[in-house]
């Protein structure tokens, strides 16, 4: 790698970065979303697992995670030095190298899907490498600069967590599996598509072809439309397969509900007012996500625990 | 990475501050490691651990 004998770089990156700089790397904040949801993935699936194994269960998925995001970012250094949000990446900004990075992306791969392989079994341990090399390779180094549509595939990525989780458990994947992973499989598109409706002009800098820069604003508000729509159906999903039942089925639907609405209210929207609703969908996709995950939880829990609904 | 002879001394100390923090955190990660594989050892294989053919 001839990086590391690049010029322009400051002082700092030939003393090694500070530990919080590589901790950053791991994506902290799309750490606590795996983490999460493939916690919930492990509590609903049928069969129980040893507390210490799970916990190394979702140490091992989050760093697997970890490592995407470290991947991710040693080869994106470049776009994310164009970008504002991305700007002050441990990269972009010179307080570690590209090299340092790749060598710890790969490292944290390495073991975390060893260690989830001996922990549970070979099914999990698989899923999670394929998510690694899906994210890193496929997301990252083929589709995201190539397609509009990148985010729908990158968002396969995200929707694997609760899937390994489950995997861990049961050693198969079931169909309610598969649905938790559609759930946030589809609630991905709307999500990023809000945030790049009200921060187009970055990824236009940086070449991206997020679908509001290519495919307009309006076509963007009509995806966001259809796919709010398909996600608050896959949301009641686990009702239909008998996973869970009102005390989830019901929460979910108004969380539906609501986020069509808001949807289907963005889409109506121009200018400043379209940016400032665009805003409100992303904040809201969020609190969507973790809510109906919580209500999952809780419906489970009071079938298993109480032998309610 | 060598400490750069070129360095001003608060260079130097920074470096030197900077690489113990990062050993310091490899150590805590190997210690982390040998942790999760004891505990996957006893949590798979239990108190059997001691029972085995001879």
């Amino acid at each position: 790698m001839a990086y590391a004998d690049d010029t322009n770089q400051t002082s700092s990156v030939h003393m090694g970065g500070r530990v919080e700089d590589y901790l950053e790397l791991l994506k902290p904040r799309v750490m606590q979303l795996v983490v999460f949801t493939a916690f919930v993935g492990m509590l609903v699936a049928p069969g129980g697992i040893n507390p210490v194994i799970g916990f190394i269960a979702i140490l091992c998925i989050a760093i697997g995670g970890g490592a995407s995001g470290a991947l991710n970012m040693w080869y994106e250094a470049d776009i994310d030095a164009k970008m504002s949000r991305t700007l002050n990446r441990p990269i972009p900004s010179g307080r570690v190298t590209r090299e340092d990075t790749l060598l710890l992306g790969l490292t944290l791969a390495g073991f975390s899907v060893a260690t989830l392989g001996l922990a549970t079994n070979w099914l999990a341990a698989g899923l999670l490498a394929f998510t690694i090399f899906f994210y890193a390779v496929v997301y990252t180094m083929w589709l995201k600069r190539s397609t509009p549509q990148n985010i729908v595939i990158g968002g396969a990525a995200g929707a694997f967590p609760p899937m390994i989780g489950w995997a861990a458990v049961t050693g198969t994947i079931s169909l309610d599996a598969v649905i938790l992973f559609m759930i946030i499989f589809l609630w991905t598109p709307p999500h990023f598509w809000a945030l790049a409706l009200y921060k187009k002009g970055d990824y236009e800098a940086a070449g991206i072809p997020m679908l509001p820069n290519v495919a307009g604003e309006r076509a963007t508000q009509n995806q966001i439309v259809i796919y709010t729509v398909l996600l608050t159906i896959a949301g009641f999903g686990p009702v239909l397969t008998g996973l869970v039942g009102w005390f989830y089925g019901v929460p979910a639907t108004a969380l539906g509900v609501v986020f069509s609405a808001l949807a289907i209210r963005l889409r109506f929207a121009e200018g400043v007012e379209m940016k400032r609703r665009a805003r409100v969908l992303f904040t809201y996709s969020l609190l969507y996500l973790f809510v109906l995950f919580v209500a999952l939880l809780a419906d489970v829990g009071l079938i298993r625990w109480f032998g309610v609904f | 990475m060598t400490v750069e002879q070129n360095m001003t001394e608060q260079q130097r100390a920074d470096f030197i501050k900077r690489r113990r923090n990062r050993s310091i955190a490899i150590g805590i990660a190997l210690a982390v490691l040998v942790a999760i594989f004891y505990a996957i050892t006893i949590a798979k294989v239990g108190p059997d651990v001691l029972v085995r053919d001879l």
